[in-house]
């Protein structure tokens, strides 16, 4: 589904990510730690297409294509999703409106007719049902004045509704509590198929005890230094980041 | 002599002829408001950009040109002309205006409930009402040069007054509109509302130009809002492209009352609007939301001033600015705690958002509170669209020219989301979205 080769990508002129290499089957769940500078949310932001990031060598190839070369709205109705870290507050557009704008863009470009705000309540109904929240927050403007948690949790039913194929989750666990955690991670898991995968980065151990991981990648000063099956990231909890820190033949 | 002081002395002038001819036959205590006032003009005449009060406003446009009362002219508009911008809801409460002056005949007052006094200003006051006498020009101050003006010429305006314990289920309309100006003129609509001791009310005042030539409307309210009373007055300014106004939104507030004011600033060239508050009661609350979307070289000024007299009020502002091309805005925010006023809670938010490089806005909030239990808050933003919540729609999805637009379209519905009547609600939300597209349609021609 995705294949990242050799990604070198920087900012400001300062290389962050100095060749990455990576690829994810449907199906699979991959987790990307690291310690905090390693580069994990930029590799986030360049799968999204951020543009302040610069691709300055390597390819990332999505079902086919080269992703590199799409803006961030056709990545979107190609099926990648991200999960912000910080999740942007938006004036004045409730929720049930923006949600509506983005599925109806993704409808747009799949060449589906567009749902009018009637059928998309049911729809939306049925996400909330689907992932088991009610929800009071539709109403509100987006994420304007919502605590971390409802943020957080803003972002995961967002990508129940725009069900997508590569679902990139960039540090959602960060200053949550443990019951929204589990809130969390189980409606990820939810949302899992054989037909989706999903690319958890995360700091801490704590989320991959929730949302389980088939391979374990832990990213240090822009590189891939070692991957692994899930129990790599138990290892990293006990034995911490500093053991791993020279990536492989450096 | 310069220009300014010219043209001072002519409405000086212009008052004299005013108050032996058109402005004749009022009661002597109202001739005697307007003699002061004129005097007060005499003396300060025009302000200038020295004066703190009027630095990023320059009203030389007004001092260059020489206005003629708009009353001496009368355009005939037929009530099928007039219709179209009149709500459905309270269509029956409606008073009508052209070029300042009262028109009975556009007017329909059937819908309003017994008790309730709504009609020109003039006959009000000349049928011996002491409603009038006791609150007309009391709240407006004439430090103001175009408040003194205003009260110099009052003429014509509204006079409403809803009883104690009434309250209006429909909305009150007052239709201002500007329909010939063949020759630069000026109204001076001043208009007076009294909410009395638990009653409750909603007014739409709307400045409409239905002409496209150089005019000018100076416009007054006073709004009394009595013990435990509530008024929402709405104010569109939606005036010919060429035209100037200038307006004073007074409003006094006796104890527990209630008043919000959400103000729409869209039309004209020249837009100077005074906005001041006073909650002169004990547990009254204040609300005043300001919308302002303009393009162009338009300019609109919105400088207010909200002031705690008495302990325990609470004050809310909310102004929001969409500034495209070389347009400019204004926003001053005094806030003034009395001393004594303990246990002031007040909050003060001015976002401005601006569309092109050429645009700019000008925020200022001024705090002076002289007493020591009070929370006062104030938070003012300035910029183009957040390129962050531009790249967090277009990863949902949203095409970034879409994303853009609702952006901007969030920055009016903030404020537009206060209004409680659905019908304006809705028809300004069509304005909003049109001047959107209509500025998203010439940024793509120049590209």
């Amino acid at each position: 589904m995705l294949d990242i080769k050799n990604l070198h990508a920087a900012v400001d002129g300062v290389e962050i990510l100095k060749g990455i290499d990576l690829a994810i089957n449907a199906g699979e769940v991959h987790a990307i730690m690291g310690p905090n500078g390693s580069g994990k949310s930029t590799l986030a932001q360049v799968l999204a297409g951020h543009p302040a990031y610069e691709v300055t060598e390597g390819s990332v190839t999505y079902e086919g294509r080269n992703l590199l070369e799409l803006e961030p709205e056709e990545r979107a109705c190609a099926g990648l999703f991200l999960a912000f870290q910080y999740p942007v507050e938006i004036h004045g557009i409730t929720n049930a409106y923006f949600l509506r704008a983005a599925v109806n863009s993704k409808r747009r470009c799949q060449g589906l007719e567009e749902l009018d705000p009637i059928d998309f309540m049911d729809v939306l109904e049925e996400k909330l049902d689907a992932i088991g929240w009610t929800d009071s927050l539709m109403e509100r403007p987006v994420n304007h004045g919502f605590s971390g948690g409802e943020k957080k949790r803003n972002e995961v039913l967002q990508m129940a509704v725009l069900e997508p194929k590569l679902a990139v989750l960039d540090e959602t666990d960060s200053g949550l509590d443990i019951d929204a955690l589990k809130a969390v991670a189980e409606a990820v898991n939810k949302l899992h198929s054989p037909e989706n995968a999903s690319l958890v980065v995360t700091h801490y151990q704590r989320l991959l005890e929730f949302i389980v991981p088939d391979f374990v990648h832990v990213l240090a000063r822009g590189r891939i230094a070692k991957s692994g099956g899930k129990e790599l990231a138990l290892e990293l909890e006990s034995k911490g980041y500093d053991w791993i820190k020279q990536p492989a033949g450096v | 002599m310069t220009k300014a002081l010219e043209v001072r002395d002519e409405y000086v002038a212009d008052y004299e002829a005013f108050s032996g001819n058109g402005g004749s036959g009022v009661p002597q205590w109202f001739e005697h408001l307007r003699r002061e006032a004129i005097q007060q003009f005499s003396t300060a005449g025009f302000p200038n950009s020295r004066d703190e009060r009027w630095r990023f406003t320059s009203v030389a446009h007004l001092t260059d040109t020489k206005f003629a009362l708009a009353n001496g002219e009368r355009p005939t508009l037929s009530l099928g002309e007039v219709k179209q911008h009149i709500l459905e809801a309270g269509k029956d409460q409606c008073l009508v205006f052209v070029n300042g002056r009262h028109s009975k005949e556009l007017s329909s007052t059937d819908g309003f409930p017994d008790g309730v006094v709504a009609g020109s200003l003039r006959d009000v006051a000349n049928s011996g009402s002491k409603r009038v006498e006791r609150h007309l020009a009391k709240y407006a101050t004439t430090d103001n040069p175009f408040t003194a003006l205003s009260t110099a010429f009052m003429s014509d305006g509204a006079f409403l007054y809803v009883p104690q314990d009434v309250i209006l289920g429909e909305p009150i309309q007052l239709l201002f509109l500007t329909a010939s100006a063949g020759r630069p003129v000026v109204s001076h609509p001043r208009n007076l509302i009294v909410v009395g001791r638990n009653a409750a009310a909603s007014v739409v005042e709307t400045h409409l130009g239905l002409v496209d030539g150089t005019y000018w409307t100076n416009a007054v309210t006073e709004a009394v809002v009595q013990e435990n009373a509530r008024l929402h007055l709405y104010r569109v300014q939606r005036e010919g492209a060429r035209a100037s106004h200038t307006a004073t939104t007074q409003s006094h507030q006796r104890r527990d009352s209630n008043f919000a004011l959400t103000t729409i600033e869209i039309g004209g060239a020249l837009s100077r609007h005074d906005i001041n508050a006073v909650l002169a009661g004990q547990g009254a609350e204040c609300s005043l939301y300001g919308l302002t979307q303009i393009q162009g070289k338009q300019h609109v000024d919105h400088h207010t001033t909200i002031e705690h007299a008495r302990p325990h009020c609470k004050s809310w502002e909310f102004f929001n600015g969409i500034y495209d091309d070389k347009s400019r805005g204004v926003f001053t925010g005094r806030i003034l705690v009395h001393p004594g006023a303990q246990q002031t809670d007040s909050k003060q938010t001015n976002n401005n958002l601006l569309l092109s490089k050429g645009a700019r806005a000008d925020s200022q909030p001024q705090l002076e509170i002289y007493a020591d239990d009070v929370k006062c808050t104030h938070g003012a933003t300035l910029g183009p669209i957040d390129e962050k919540a531009l790249f967090y729609m277009q990863t949902r999805g949203i095409e970034a020219e879409v994303a853009r637009n609702l952006l901007t379209y969030g920055f009016g519905v903030e404020i537009l989301n206060e209004i409680e009547i659905a019908e304006l609600r809705e028809q300004l939300d069509q304005l909003v979205h049109a001047r959107l597209d209509d500025g998203a349609e010439r940024r793509r021609a120049v590209r």
